[in-house]
């Protein structure tokens, strides 16, 4: 299988306090990474390094052969990475579909024209975005009045339009009803398959992480403490300490 | 420039940062808790100047008489801060920024007609203070005795906020709701109640700032403008927020002024400059500077700045079928409109006018809607537009076509330069910086006389033969007014304007799929100078003649108020409010002697009754007709 | 003492509660347990009117709480530590105690420096330090300190061991323990089982905002199932 992404001794502190610390992991292709850890374990700082958001102190991300440390987000993007964020960030004030026409015209190096009418770019390709993460019926209404779990379908095609090698997905399930959480991981565990694409995913909801993801990897306190098959770490013991709490 | 001069002017430059700061303190309290951007504390400054010098005028024979009128006056100044704060303010707390600071410009406009209604239009000089009428020696040179005294009432007023801030509750309760106002309500404190208190303490501060100067400088009707964008730089400067750093800017700013002065006319290079011409701008330039260097302020500290964000918008779409008929009809009826300015000549000067604030508040609101940057300083763009048409003529020999042509490509280049900058700021902060470009560029064009004309501004220039006739001129308006909106249009619903509004709707996804947000917004901004400079160019024809007076602050807060009242969210938001706006102030101005109260009588009953503005209230009126 | 009864907090659409029911008697202790993102600080964010609950009720001490101004809440003597600390860093620890202070309140006990300092010695040891220069755990005790200077007669404590120090959790604990002898009765959030153990008399578990199991500590710590379900990995 071929690795993706190679990250190696990724640290990153705020005002003295190590948020991240020299953490190191790989994703290859065709494979859905869970990234765990409680709160304040460095996973959302973690992921804006990967995507260029923040600078690490120090470390080396590598995707596909190519180092991207010091890339600005956008440079990430054109390199083949997609991102859903945990609050969803989509363009409120366009559509469904318009929102994933910009993100195609973006890829197609579309963007400056002044004159043509962006509603009539890429409707096609956008359609069948849309008929993918199951949103095509929806592709005229207003981005605004989405249910939450149609925004977050809805990011996933955003984020697919590029046709990246790579999805990172921040929390892609929070704030869903349970039977939506299902419904989205099975589709992007899909895409993974047919794509042959890797995924990096942050998640809360254990019933989630367990179904889905072909490995694991636990952070805790900004350092990685366990990585592996989803059963090996839930069997691992301090996993469960730093879970369950204990006495120290 | 001997060793005395500098002495005196720096003592002056002392006085000044006192009043300075008492304004700029008061202003910085209020939007540290409440987070408003209140345009009206100007209004407060001048208010106490004139309220002072009754007081004094009647009571101020004796020593305490004088202090007490001063007190007193500002005094009446926070109680009218109170019932401000009460009737208007509590009811938009939560509304839009943007119409926070409409609401408090209205104020502004009331103020300033009740003040001219209450004292008249002629300046009034107070008495000078019992036992400060002389002047002491200084380096051989006479200082007033007042003016002195002056130096220790900043750093007095400082050590009493301090006191306050430190000592009391209020204070303590002060300076947390400056940090976390949502937790301040958390332990039990009643954040409204506060918010009064705090608006009180600020109209004070500026009142008595302002009764200190009745003495010193006349009391005259402009002085809230002044005093409002004096405020603001030394708040911006030192940090919104920072009483400290209020203090620092007043100081560094006051003493810049003050050896500006004292510099005087200089050869630099070969070249012979003055220095105390820069004194209307050099605020401008070092507020500019910080906020490149730390946008933040030199105090102040990188917070995310609360705001509340504006009602979530409808996507935009081509015009449908009925919306056409009816824009072709409107456009019907200005083509055959000079048929009829036989009978009413008036009602063509009186188009030209709405045609060009169209064009002028499209632009603005290509900027501020879509784009989502708020410029407070539009007319930069206006002023290179006319000027640069004025000067091509005058000074290059241009004919009048061509420097036409070439006057929106000069407010473009401005738009560039400026642009550059304003981009990289956000909120209130490209807020202040636009408007302080857009000061620059009133103070070259007030300040040059040799090129600009200074005060005068350029006179005759007037349109070519064939566009003589004001029907010919009218025509020409209306096809760049018609064209300008329509490229505008164009735009926003071509990729371009996507990209826009994706940078404004969600920076963080445009840039996590690829846009520059930056470049666009940069190129935006040009755009909308370019389109700008047009209604500058014609502006300058129309009239024959271009003044600094013409392109001040008045004229950008007269754009956003026309972008405000049509509706920021519509695309024909800016067309309708440019066109109510004018006309209802024209109409106004000729029919009511205080027009500027019943203009901001009429923002207010706006602002609170149609949040969506004018075109906005009335789209959704129709959208809850169709569904 | 206090009782929220089938909460549902949105934000902006997505659905965090659906329909949490927690109570708080006189004298107790409560812990809400969960993972992150369970929806514990939102409970109590809904409970104190920072955030508004689409639907339900709050009631405390017989009132009706549930659509007043967060300050009348505080005022009457619902006390609540925010997750985030949040303390005011410019100010000094006597200037934080200042802002929480309120009245004396029958059936609460009362609090000033000196009985705080009892409870936290570390913070009288520091009576004009700004906030701002204080380590994450004496933050900690600052903002538990300065809702107490409120009187209150319940408190809600958002994860109180959170990022903090070992020996400062120990700490935590004696102080919680402290309270409850006081005669505050406390809603505490914990994810940290042993923590809760150490000092709670009663356990809710919320898992995608909603309570999955209520039942006293001893049930809980017998109860593998439930451990293993909502609160491991």
């Amino acid at each position: 299988m071929t690795v993706l992404l190679k990250v190696e001794g990724l640290t990153k502190s705020f005002g003295g306090v190590r948020a991240v610390g020299n953490v190191s992991f790989e994703v290859t292709a065709g494979e859905l990474l869970a990234m765990i850890g409680p709160n304040g374990a460095g996973k959302s700082t973690c992921f804006n390094m990967l995507n260029g958001q923040l600078a690490p102190d120090a470390g080396s991300i590598e995707f596909a052969g190519r180092q991207i440390v010091g890339l600005k987000p956008r440079a990430v993007w054109r390199l083949g990475v997609g991102r859903t964020f945990q609050i969803t960030a989509t363009f409120s004030s366009m559509t469904v579909r318009e929102n994933v026409q910009v993100a195609l015209l973006s890829h197609h190096g579309g963007l400056g024209g002044l004159w043509r009418r962006a509603r009539d770019a890429h409707v096609d390709a956008a359609d069948r975005l849309l008929e993918r993460v199951g949103m095509r019926e929806q592709g005229d209404r207003p981005c605004s009045v989405l249910a939450y779990g149609d925004l977050k379908r809805l990011e996933l095609a955003v984020a697919l339009a590029n046709r990246p090698r790579l999805l990172l997905m921040d929390e892609p399930t929070a704030g869903m009803a349970p039977r939506e959480r299902v419904a989205l991981m099975a589709l992007a565990a899909e895409i993974v398959r047919t794509d042959n694409i890797g995924v990096l995913f942050t998640e809360h909801d254990m019933d989630v992480v367990f179904a889905h993801a072909n490995r694991v990897i636990v952070l805790n306190r900004g350092q990685l403490i366990a990585a592996g098959a989803p059963d090996a770490v839930r069997a691992d013991a301090e996993v469960q300490r730093i879970y369950l709490g204990s006495r120290h | 420039m001997s060793p005395d001069a500098i002495a005196v002017q720096f003592l002056n430059g002392l006085a000044g940062a006192s009043t300075l700061f008492l304004i700029a303190v008061g202003l910085s309290l209020i939007f540290g808790v409440t987070r408003i951007v209140n345009f009206a504390h100007g209004s407060f400054y001048m208010l106490g100047i004139y309220v002072a010098y009754s007081l004094v005028a009647r009571f101020g024979g004796t020593v305490l008489g004088f202090w007490a009128s001063l007190l007193v006056a500002a005094l009446a100044v926070a109680v009218i801060g109170v019932v401000v704060e009460l009737l208007l303010l509590r009811r938009i707390y939560h509304a839009p920024e943007l119409f926070q600071l409409l609401a408090t410009f209205a104020v502004v406009l009331i103020v300033r007609d009740a003040t001219l209604a209450l004292w008249g239009p002629e300046d009034l000089l107070g008495p000078r203070a019992p036992g400060l009428k002389g002047s002491v020696e200084i380096l051989g040179r006479q200082f007033p005795q007042y003016d002195l005294a002056l130096i220790f009432v900043g750093p007095a007023v400082l050590g009493l906020l301090w006191l306050v801030l430190t000592r009391t509750r209020f204070g303590i309760l002060i300076r947390a709701a400056t940090q976390d106002r949502e937790m301040v309500g958390a332990l039990g404190v009643n954040q409204a109640w506060l918010f009064t208190a705090v608006f009180a303490l600020g109209a004070f501060l500026a009142a008595f700032g302002g009764a200190l100067q009745a003495p010193r400088e006349p009391a005259n009707l402009g002085l809230d403008l002044v005093a409002i964008g004096e405020a603001f730089v030394v708040v911006v400067v030192g940090g919104m927020g920072s009483i400290p750093g209020a203090f620092l800017a007043a100081f560094i700013i006051a003493e810049i002024k003050a050896m500006c002065f004292a510099i005087g006319q200089t050869t630099i290079a070969g070249v012979s400059f003055s220095f105390s011409k820069l004194t209307l701008v050099v605020e401008f330039l070092v507020m500019a500077a910080v906020l490149i260097w730390r946008p933040w302020g030199l105090l102040g500290r990188p917070a995310a700045a609360t705001r509340n964000p504006a009602e979530i918008e409808a996507p935009i779409s081509p015009a449908d079928a009925r919306t056409r008929r009816f824009g072709f009809a409107v456009l019907a009826l200005l083509i055959v409109l000079p048929a009829f300015a036989q009978a009413f000549p008036y009602t063509l000067v009186l188009s030209i006018d709405i045609l060009i604030a169209v064009l002028f508040a499209a632009s603005l609101h290509f900027i501020m809607g879509p784009g989502g940057m708020h410029s407070f300083g539009h007319a930069a763009y206006f002023g290179l537009g006319a000027y640069g048409a004025g000067l091509l003529v005058k000074q290059a020999g241009w004919s009048m076509e061509t420097a036409l042509v070439g006057a929106p490509l000069i407010a473009a280049a401005g738009a560039l330069v400026f642009g550059w900058f304003c981009v990289r700021l956000s909120g209130v902060y490209l807020a202040m910086l636009t408007l302080a470009f857009a000061q620059i560029v009133w103070s070259v064009a007030f300040q040059w006389d040799d090129f600009t004309g200074g005060s005068n501004g350029i006179v005759g220039v007037w349109p070519a033969p064939w566009l003589s006739e004001k029907w010919a001129y009218y025509y020409l308006t209306l096809a760049c007014a018609v064209a300008g909106v329509l490229l505008l249009w164009r735009v926003l619903l071509a990729p371009f304007g996507y990209a826009m509004r994706a940078g404004r709707d969600s920076p963080l996804r445009a840039d996590a799929i690829g846009i520059d947000v930056f470049r666009v917004q940069w190129k935006a901004f040009m755009l909308a100078g370019l389109v700008c400079g047009v209604a500058g160019g014609l502006f300058a024809f129309s009239k024959g003649s271009i003044s600094p007076e013409a392109i001040g602050v008045g004229r950008s807060i007269d754009g956003l108020i026309m972008v405000l009242l049509g509706g920021v969210q519509t695309l024909a938001g800016p067309v309708v409010g440019a066109g109510l706006f004018t006309w209802l102030s024209d109409l106004i101005a000729r029919e009511f002697a205080y027009w500027r109260a019943a203009l901001g009588l009429t923002i207010l009953v706006l602002v609170l009754a149609f949040p969506l503005g004018v075109a906005g209230s009335v789209k959704r009126l129709f959208a809850r007709e169709a569904a | 003492m206090l009782k929220a009864t089938d909460l549902h907090t949105y934000y902006g659409q997505a659905h965090i509660l659906a329909g949490v029911s927690v109570e708080v008697r006189a004298g107790e202790v409560v812990v809400l347990l969960g993972r992150n993102g369970a929806g514990k600080s939102t409970t109590m964010k809904s409970i104190m009117g920072l955030v508004r609950p689409r639907a339900g009720t709050v009631e405390f001490q017989g009132r009706r709480i549930e659509q007043l101004a967060t300050h009348r809440i505080a005022r009457m003597g619902l006390g609540y530590v925010p997750e985030e600390r949040r303390i005011f860093t410019e100010l000094t620890v006597l200037e934080n105690l200042e802002v929480g202070r309120q009245a004396p309140r029958p059936g609460a006990p009362t609090w000033d420096f000196e009985k705080i300092g009892r409870l936290f010695p570390n913070l009288r040891e520091m009576p004009h330090r700004p906030g701002g220069r204080m380590s994450g755990g004496e933050q900690q005790m600052l903002t538990i300190a300065r809702t107490l200077m409120g009187n209150p007669a319940c408190v809600l404590l958002d994860e109180p061991s959170e990022g903090v120090a070992p020996v400062i959790v120990d700490q935590m604990a004696e102080a919680i323990r402290g309270l409850k002898s006081a005669g505050v009765a406390i809603l505490l959030s914990e994810q940290n089982l042993h923590f809760a153990m150490e000092v709670a008399d009663r356990a809710y578990i919320i898992e995608k905002g909603a309570i999955r199991f209520s039942g006293t500590m001893a049930a809980l710590a017998a109860n593998a199932e439930v451990q293993a379900q909502y609160l491991a990995v």
